[in-house]
């Protein structure tokens, strides 16, 4: 159950304090000495005294909260530190995934249901864009959008909602389109398949006419293998965002993390974790749903393999 | 995979789709290239220190951003440094990180997967439920917080993302183990009284090993994006040392400024090799499949 | 349920009904493109039906039984090529296209060999019925599912309108072919191409689904052509038989006389070779070598000949044609003289 992977994960998160090398005080404080007084909000916070699924309990009971403590760089709530960076992170997410969406779909479609020149050359296309990760994208489109012609800005989120989509139009192709070509090949490899069925012939015998064969009996069983790969890739995109926020100066969670890494600040990290990890596994949950909506062999919980 | 793709979902029905280049197929082009490709970067991560014609990780200011002149092919890059020769070192960090987490993410994969297929009932619906508890951490998120936790590093982030592997690993192969486990020689053989651990080691993962290094190559290509993705934020392999991830980071403010070339060519590199071990893989994945009917 | 072979030698071929004939196949040549190439896969094949006639169409894999079926249901894969005449009712089945095809549709169904394969699984049983009906003859959703769950009552189906909502992965493959069945008929054919329809059953279902088959069939006066390996299955319920080889027709004969008094040693190698309850031998009857497919067989000479034991110089002069003898149809060049000596009383 993905719930069960949610409270697994988040103590993976936790644990991560007492992971570190040295006790939990130097790992919260990213190593750097702080004066007693501190040292003593610190134990009181995390409950430093109390056993270890005690302090476990304290801290997910806060985090559920919204509590996620106290950023040790910057002194201000981890919490609100993540409001201020969440929707640039979300919109990159969300925009990448309308790309994938209708452009993955819309081209692997159009090459499955039209064998011909479209077809193969969108196989091509494809194959190579599908292995080219996303920071490769990342400073390839910034070479040529930005730099040669102009026509998107490189770095930075930009202000206000239509220069904010500008600013994210790069970013959001960068980190769609390895994802979106892989969707296209199982799209097209999808609709392929269906269309050679047996149950289409049978539909075609009794003379279903073409279109609606085609929507009814071709589209609707491919879409579950479709949604399903949409959805993984989708879900997917999560974790790839830091590396396309890091590339574009992005102002998202993703690139906050990285910094938190490479700060140690520790208590950032785990509460940007715990977050996009249960995004991931909110995400994981609804492509299981809605897979077990399309496919009526199969009941909720079940993912076929 | 931080990519999160399931091997098993895309392969499963990648492996019917026709292919990668139509018509190119019968000469086997592709694959030739792509062998052609990975022997080149094998040979390079072995041999990179020795063939490299400069030092790579000299540094030289005011040939900062020069572009290809007299023996430098490549030019120079963000701190003047000799970008063939970076590329040639290189490629040692770029190709062993993934070596790495392909073996470790493979062995325990495997022996989980076997374990999980032999003993069937209860050991494997637990293993099979830990798989897919692990299934929610994407590769990237968990080197990041094994790097917050430890230190970035090339050590960190490899572990960090075998562990992420090793479900995907274990999945794709359970089911292979499966099918193996209830062949008709299996029985034969335990009816001999072979021991279940000399069935596994001699029969059971041989009869695999076809979908067992299709699924390794496939693997490596991942690896690689992965790692290098970690090294170009900085939790990887560390700057100055030569790695292709670093390379992009280091020399990606020369894109703006009108030298691209740098970061150009360590990206090429690295989509090149992942696309060889693609084209390999599959390749290599249908002849199991075929093997196997 | 009535056993299949006490019925089988009493009736007689359909009465010779009036007029036209339901279904007119003449020389019948498909070719399909395998990797490049065409190759023929049917060569000259005629066969004709009357209105409410039954016809079967033995022969092992590769025969051409399958296509034949489907080249009469314009089901065949892309890029075949056609020649030759094929009339339904008289009118010309080649020359159709849209709304006339999809007409010609409703006048003919075809019932498939493996339901699980040929239902779609994600849509429920009351679509797979109804969507011929709405969508070709423009019956209302209502309408058409109370034929629906009548037709399945036929089928000895029940449940009603709760069967209609349920998927196909709920039926047993039995259940699911009478569904298949009740929906070919819902449409009102005037011909059935049943394609090996109880192949995939096991024993049991196998005589309860044919048996519905039958029943149905005789009852509504629809012609069928049925396709099976199996020749003592085809005789206990067609009026006439014919049997292919290598994408020809080799014998058409009423099914009465089919085995007793074969015209083709083909024919009478098949009926040897099931192996027979009622006697006991010391080694199965078996015909040497193995079947060809039509483009495997040789363009001069009888594409059985290899595997005769009656062959002679004659039957590799050239490849022998279709000939009237007593009634049924042969392509055995020796076929008179070998009349007595085929068939069960002969040394087969």
């Amino acid at each position: 159950m993905l719930l069960a992977s949610l409270l697994v994960a988040s103590f993976v998160i936790f644990a991560a304090t007492y992971l570190a090398p040295g006790n939990p005080i130097a790992a919260l404080s990213g190593g750097r000495s702080l004066p007693p007084s501190s040292l003593r909000i610190l134990e009181q916070r995390y409950h430093l005294n109390a056993p270890f699924f005690a302090q476990y309990w304290y801290w997910l009971s806060n985090a559920l909260h919204g509590n996620l403590g106290i950023s040790i760089t910057l002194r201000e709530n981890v919490s609100t530190l993540i409001a201020s960076r969440i929707w640039t992170t979300a919109g990159l997410v969300l925009y990448a995934s309308v790309l994938i969406l209708v452009f993955g779909i819309g081209l692997g479609l159009a090459a499955g249901l039209r064998p011909g020149v479209l077809d193969t050359s969108t196989v091509v296309v494809t194959a190579i864009s599908a292995a080219i990760p996303a920071f490769v994208a990342a400073i390839v489109l910034i070479l040529l959008f930005a730099v040669r012609l102009g026509w998107f800005p490189a770095i930075g989120n930009g202000t206000g909602l239509v220069d904010n989509i500008r600013h994210l139009t790069l970013p959001a192709l960068a980190l769609a389109i390895s994802s979106l070509a892989i969707v296209a090949r199982i799209t097209r490899a999808s609709v392929r398949e269906e269309g050679e069925r047996e149950h289409v012939q049978t539909a075609a015998s009794r003379g279903i006419p073409g279109r609606q064969l085609i929507r009814r009996h071709v589209l609707r069983n491919a879409a579950i293998p479709i949604t399903t790969i949409a959805g993984i890739t989708i879900a997917s995109l999560i974790a790839v965002a830091a590396v396309v926020e890091t590339a574009f100066g992005l102002n998202g969670l993703g690139a906050y993390l990285v910094q938190a890494a490479q700060s140690k600040d520790l208590a950032v990290v785990q509460g940007i974790s715990l977050l996009l990890v249960a995004a991931f596994v909110i995400v994981n949950l609804l492509v299981d749903m809605l897979y077990a909506v399309l496919d009526p062999r199969v009941s909720l919980g079940s993912r076929a393999t | 995979m931080s990519t999160g793709l399931p091997v098993a979902a895309i392969e499963s029905i990648e492996a019917r789709q026709p292919p990668l280049l139509p018509g190119v197929r019968a000469t086997g082009l592709a694959g030739i290239v792509s062998a052609a490709i990975i022997a080149a970067a094998t040979f390079a991560a072995i041999f990179g220190p020795l063939l490299a014609p400069y030092d790579p990780n000299l540094p030289n200011l005011s040939l900062a951003w020069v572009g290809p002149t007299g023996g430098h092919l490549l030019g120079f890059d963000v701190q003047g440094r000799d970008v063939l020769s970076r590329l040639l070192v290189g490629a040692q960090t770029s190709m062993l990180g993934p070596l790495v987490v392909v073996i470790v993410s493979m062995i325990t994969g495997s022996l989980l997967a076997v374990v999980a297929a032999w003993r069937r009932g209860a050991a494997d619906a637990a293993i099979s439920s830990g798989l897919d508890i692990l299934f929610a951490f994407p590769g990237i998120l968990l080197a990041v917080l094994a790097t917050a936790v430890f230190g970035a590093g090339l050590t960190a982030a490899a572990i960090a993302l075998s562990i992420a592997y090793m479900p995907y690993v274990a999945r794709v192969l359970r089911s292979a183990a499966f099918r193996e486990r209830s062949q008709p020689y299996v029985a034969a053989l335990e009816v001999q009284g072979a021991s279940a651990t000399s069935i596994c080691f001699r029969h059971l993962i041989p009869n695999m090993t076809p979908l067992i290094v299709a699924q390794a190559t496939i693997l490596f290509g991942y690896a690689m994006v992965d790692l290098a993705a970690i090294s170009f934020l900085g939790l990887g392999v560390q700057p100055p040392r030569a790695d292709w991830g670093v390379m992009i980071s280091e020399n990606q403010t020369g894109i703006p400024q009108g030298y691209p070339l740098p970061a150009l060519a360590a990206g090429v590199c690295i989509v090149a090799v992942v696309i060889a071990f693609n084209v390999l893989g599959e390749r290599l994945f249908e002849q199991a499949q075929a093997a196997r009917t | 349920m009535s056993e299949p072979t006490a019925l089988s030698r009493t009736v007689g071929p359909a009465a010779a009904g009036p007029g036209a004939p339901l279904l007119q196949v003449e020389r019948l040549t498909v070719r399909l493109p395998v990797r490049g190439e065409m190759r023929p896969v049917l060569r000259d094949v005629a066969l004709s039906l009357r209105p409410g006639e039954a016809l079967g169409l033995v022969g092992e894999s590769g025969s051409g039984k399958s296509m034949t079926a489907r080249a009469i249901d314009r089901l065949l894969p892309r890029g075949a090529e056609v020649d030759g005449e094929i009339r339904f009712d008289g009118r010309d089945v080649r020359a159709l296209s849209g709304a006339g095809l999809r007409q010609y549709r409703t006048q003919v169904a075809m019932i498939f060999q493996d339901p699980r394969a040929h239902v779609n699984p994600v849509r429920r049983i009351g679509d797979f019925m109804t969507e011929a009906l709405r969508t070709n003859l423009g019956v209302p959703a209502a309408e058409a599912s109370r034929r629906a769950t009548d037709m399945l009552e036929q089928v000895g189906v029940g449940g009603g309108a709760r069967r209609l909502r349920q998927h196909p992965h709920e039926l047993s493959g039995g259940m699911l072919q009478r569904v298949m069945i009740a929906a070919a008929l819902l449409t009102e054919p005037r011909l059935l191409l049943a394609d090996e329809p109880t192949t995939a059953l096991d024993v049991t279902t196998q005589a309860e689904v044919m048996a519905i088959l039958d029943d149905l069939r005789r009852g509504f006066g629809l012609g069928m052509i049925f396709i099976t390996h199996d020749l003592e299955l085809a005789a206990a319920i067609c009026d006439r038989t014919a049997v292919m080889y290598a994408g020809q027709i080799v014998e058409l004969r009423s099914s009465a006389l089919l085995h007793d008094d074969p015209l083709h040693p083909y024919t009478a190698a098949l009926a040897a070779a099931r192996p027979d309850i009622s006697r006991t031998a010391a080694r199965l009857p078996a015909i040497p070598g193995r079947p060809l497919s039509a483009f495997e067989a040789p363009a001069d000479e009888c594409a059985y000949a290899p595997r005769c034991a009656h062959a002679r110089d004659i039957c590799r002069a050239a490849v022998p044609g279709l000939a009237e003898i007593d009634g049924g149809l042969s392509r055995c060049v020796r076929a008179q003289e070998l009349r007595g000596k085929l068939g069960a009383a002969g040394d087969g």
